[in-house]
């Protein structure tokens, strides 16, 4: 599979990424975010870091650099996005996801492998977990909690776009939501890291299912 | 000169006179300025360098011992560590936010201006009383700033220790060690050479924060401290983070490696002390026009912009001809980069603005010649009296759970969860062993092998004895690799003391550094980089002396890692080395009776050689099933701290003849706690013995109650839960 790792100015969960997805024999390569183009792609992935610093709102001007707008054409037209952490607050700013990831509700950074649930499994990144599964996957953030208003809550709930929920909400997500996605899937955004615990030698490889689906 | 003028530059008379003499003429402004950061204790180690070269630096893994802007070691496979610790004490306390975070971003500098990629930090913080109405804002601050830029970057902080102790209510503590990986035929050096070559900026522009910080860090604090805020630099970790990315991708590239001749980072004294010594190893000049640096503010004048200490900053040295295609590289990351000078024949640095000469000075003086004291000596008239301890004076208490429940709730002693939470420690994918362990392990990506790596130091110890207190911290920062299987390779320093000038201080000095260069030679550590920061004190009144050891030890198969907690109810319990009553120095003396007294803890390196020889050959065999250094808090605190991760108990039955409280509490060096399953345990007794290492069954894992003698009866979940909340509780944070 063809994969891509935007590379924004303060990305730096991107080579994380790109070893996990390598040790998967996958064809991967970065793309720069100053590049309006880019070849063609089988899934992008949106890696965790400080684009821009986040010295204005997460992910707010990460939104404007060249090339996302060929990245929302690229997720319109079905192709798979996974954002990850700062990816994820990209992915709400850009407008491909609903909602909006505020401060953490203890005002304080949190990085700490944290107990999820995985709500969907029948999404394209979470087919390997099964049903009824729960996991144990880091997080790592200043602005993970999760915000959308009754309505969208309602609808991403019904809807099944609710894909990972805290079992110990540790920053005050709205729902205990850790990661949802688009209405046809193809799009997910998630503020724990994946790629932190998808090889043995790290003690815990429950992330490494996330891109085993991706890849298929 | 005006005499106000030198003496606010913290020249003293004869120093002055000394420039008068190499310059031949009185110095301007800008001269004097240049001369009063290079020559400041922060810059020149002019107490400290006569002390420094007793250390052993050498061995056969020392690829670059000290001199450079870190230290390097050999791992085998083509690759090499890049370590260093530094301090950042007088910022963190004026402004606790910024001053930890430049910290980390001063010692990232140091790490990656060698070519390394950083892959760690460490953060060895003091700070005063937890009740001190001040120490709660500073902890909060200074963790703040850490996280701020350590997440930032994208480097994890893996490990570190907190400490709490009034000696240090007016002048915390910062230290920072930074740990990089480098290709062995990618090290960049920062030294200048080729007549003609471009002098390049690069990074961040320049403005007028930090001006003095080096001078402000060579000085005793007093009621008006607060006033030097602005001398606190403003660190920019997103500028920092692309500055990075960008001096790697130059300098590990195929043509960056023929073009960058050598670079330095812009740290303390900023533009003065990277070009003047940048110039001053190669033997050679630099001219200069200020007129071409990037600033940030309008109408600064040279001696701002030679004193400002902006973050974020390099400054490199590159072959005529390649300044265009090192241009491009940081023009990629939206960086400035500005060829300000040109290496000149001779050992001038001459600075202009347009035409106009400024400032032009010859480089030896700032550096080679820069004062060299052999300041007094003289061991303090109350050494000896803190020293005196007699145990017939402490009360045996009828109780012994309530004392190990106050000494693992006490801050110093508790879990350190709150502050390591708020640290990234997991970015970069490398770490094997997160903080809470006596070291933190990183795997190596596309090898077998690992990197353990730790921060210690006794301050109590080195205070009521600072030969023995120096030798600890060695001892217990091997320990504590060797604890995680690593076997140590080299050390890095950071040696926080009092004003040099008082010849008691220079005496805690000079103990301290023999204790350390004694170890250090025993157990095969040479030290390969460091940094001095004297005159901490704060009205009159000196920190304890506090020499942290930063220690780097390598696992040849990462799989072999060994945690500290106990693994299975039912293995057994072995203590190595020894029981002692050697109650001096001790958390339980402090935190229980109030009292800092006694001879610390002697280390008899040979028998801390054998034990640690033991624990890392059970270790390898695979025979120790968990092992936990012994330290502060004694054998009771080892070995709840030893239950709490799997949350199983202990039944501990210790025949010891001597005061209870010195077999739960005293500290004495040289002991591992280790578990070993029944059936391994004559093969490891065995190997006790060939080691010539004592090694004691002293008792069970238990499923939940944890049971020393006849003294000590409760249940792991008892204790975990105070220990758990002991940090928070104590700080009301």
């Amino acid at each position: 599979m063809k994969i891509g790792i935007v590379v924004f100015p303060g990305s730096n969960c991107d080579r994380d990424c790109f070893h996990v997805l390598k040790t998967l024999k996958q064809d991967v390569r970065y793309l720069w975010h100053k590049n309006a183009t880019f070849p063609k792609m089988d899934a992008l992935v949106l890696p965790g870091g400080f684009s821009y610093g986040d010295y204005l709102r997460t992910g707010a001007i990460a939104r404007f650099s060249p090339i996302m707008k060929e990245v929302v054409r690229f997720a319109k037209g079905g192709g798979k996005v996974l954002g990850i952490c700062n990816g994820f607050q990209v992915l709400t700013e850009t407008g491909l996801l609903p909602g909006v990831l505020m401060r953490n509700e203890g005002l304080k950074f949190i990085c700490e492998s944290v107990p999820l649930e995985v709500v969907n499994y029948q999404t394209p990144f979470t087919t390997a977990y099964g049903a009824r599964s729960s996991v144990q996957i880091p997080i790592a953030h200043m602005d993970g909690n999760y915000f959308a208003d009754d309505e969208t809550l309602r609808r991403l709930e019904g809807e099944g776009q609710v894909v990972f929920r805290y079992l110990n909400n540790p920053n005050g997500s709205a729902r205990n939501i850790a990661g949802i996605c688009s209405k046809k899937g193809n799009i997910l955004g998630m503020m724990p890291h994946p790629e932190r615990c998808a090889e043995d030698v790290l003690g815990n490889q429950d992330g490494r299912k996330l891109f085993e689906s991706l890849i298929g | 000169m005006d005499k106000n003028i030198i003496k606010q530059h913290g020249l003293s008379d004869e120093e002055y006179k000394a420039i008068l003499k190499y310059l031949g003429r009185e110095p301007n402004l800008v001269e004097l300025g240049i001369f009063s950061v290079m020559w400041s204790e922060h810059c020149s180690y002019k107490s400290s360098r006569v002390h420094l070269k007793k250390f052993p630096t050498t061995g056969p893994q020392v690829i670059c011992g000290p001199g450079e802007n870190a230290g390097i070691v050999d791992i085998g496979d083509g690759q090499a560590i890049v370590f260093k610790m530094e301090s950042h004490n007088h910022p963190s306390f004026i402004e606790p936010y910024q001053g930890a975070a430049t910290g980390v971003g001063g010692i990232l500098r140091d790490v990656f201006t060698m070519g390394a990629r950083p892959i760690a930090l460490l953060d060895s913080l003091r700070f005063g009383a937890a009740n001190h109405a001040k120490t709660p804002q500073l902890v909060n601050g200074v963790v703040a700033g850490i996280a701020g830029y350590g997440n930032c970057m994208g480097i994890p902080t893996v490990g570190g220790e907190v400490y709490f102790d009034e000696s240090y209510n007016g002048n915390i503590l910062v230290n920072v060690m930074c740990v990089g990986l480098v290709k062995k035929h990618q090290i960049f050096r920062a030294k200048a050479s080729g007549v003609g070559n471009p002098v390049i900026y690069v990074g961040s522009k320049t403005g007028r924060d930090g001006i003095h910080g080096a001078t402000m860090a060579s000085d005793v604090f007093d009621e008006g401290s607060e006033e030097k805020r602005p001398t606190v630099q403003v660190g920019d970790p997103f500028t920092e983070k692309l500055l990075l990315e960008a001096c790697l991708e130059l300098m590990q590239s195929a043509q960056g490696r023929k073009d960058v001749v050598g670079i330095q980072d812009m740290g303390a004294a900023g533009l003065t002390s990277s070009s003047v010594e940048m110039a001053g190893r190669g033997g050679v000049g630099f001219e200069m026009d200020l007129a071409k640096v990037p600033l940030r503010e309008t109408g600064m004048t040279p001696y701002e912009i030679m004193l400002s200490e902006s973050q974020e900053r390099m400054l490199l040295v590159a072959k005529k001809g390649s300044e265009k295609r090192i241009k491009a590289f940081f023009e990629k990351w939206d960086l400035d980069s500005e060829v300000i000078g040109t290496v000149v024949k001779g050992g001038q640095l001459s600075l202009k603005v347009g035409d106009e000469l400024v400032a032009d000075l010859p480089t030896i003086p700032l550096t080679e010649k820069a004062p060299l004291y052999k300041r007094p000596i003289k061991k303090p008239a109350w050494q000896e009296k803190i020293q005196e301890l007699d145990l017939a004076t402490i009360p045996l208490l009828k109780d012994w759970q309530e004392p190990l429940l106050k000494l693992l709730a006490s801050p110093s002693l508790a879990s350190k969860q709150w502050v390591y939470r708020q640290f990234d420690h997991m970015v970069g994918i490398d770490t094997v062993m997160i903080p809470g362990g006596d070291a933190a392990v990183l795997r190596l990506k596309g090898t077998h092998k690992g990197i353990a790596m730790t921060t210690d130091c006794n301050s109590r110890y080195c205070y009521l004895d600072p030969f023995e207190g120096g030798k600890m911290a060695v001892a217990e920062a091997a320990r504590n690799l060797v604890c995680v299987g690593a076997k140590p390779l080299a050390a890095t320093d950071c040696l926080n003391f009092g004003n040099p000038e008082k010849p008691e201080i220079m005496w805690q000095f000079e103990q301290a550094v023999l204790g350390i260069a004694e170890a250090c030679r025993v157990l095969g550590t040479p030290i390969v980089s460091g940094n001095v920061s004297l005159y901490n004190e704060t009205k009159g009144e000196a920190i304890y002396p506090t020499p942290t050891i930063g220690m780097v030890g390598l696992l040849e198969n990462v799989e072999d890692h060994c945690q500290l907690g106990f693994q299975q109810e039912g293995d057994l319990v072995v203590l190595l080395g020894e029981l002692s009553e050697e109650l001096g120095g001790s958390e339980y003396l402090k935190v229980i009776h109030g009292l800092t007294r006694g001879l610390p803890p002697r280390v008899s390196l040979d028998l801390e050689k054998r034990v640690q020889q033991l624990c890392l050959a059970g270790i390898h065999a695979h025979l120790i099933g968990s092992a936990h250094d012994c330290s502060e808090g004694g054998l009771a605190v080892a070995l709840a701290e030893s239950c709490f991760p799997r949350e199983l108990g202990v039944e501990v039955q210790i025949g010891f003849p001597l005061r209870p409280d010195a077999l739960l509490f005293a500290e004495t060096a040289g002991r591992v706690v280790v578990s070993v399953k029944e059936r391994d345990l004559p093969a490891f007794l065995e190997m006790a013995r060939e080691v010539r290492c004592p090694a004691v069954v002293i008792g069970k894992v238990t499923r939940k109650n944890f049971v020393i003698n006849q003294l000590i009866q409760t249940t792991t979940q008892n204790l975990k839960q105070v220990w758990a909340r002991g940090f928070e509780t104590s700080l009301g944070v």
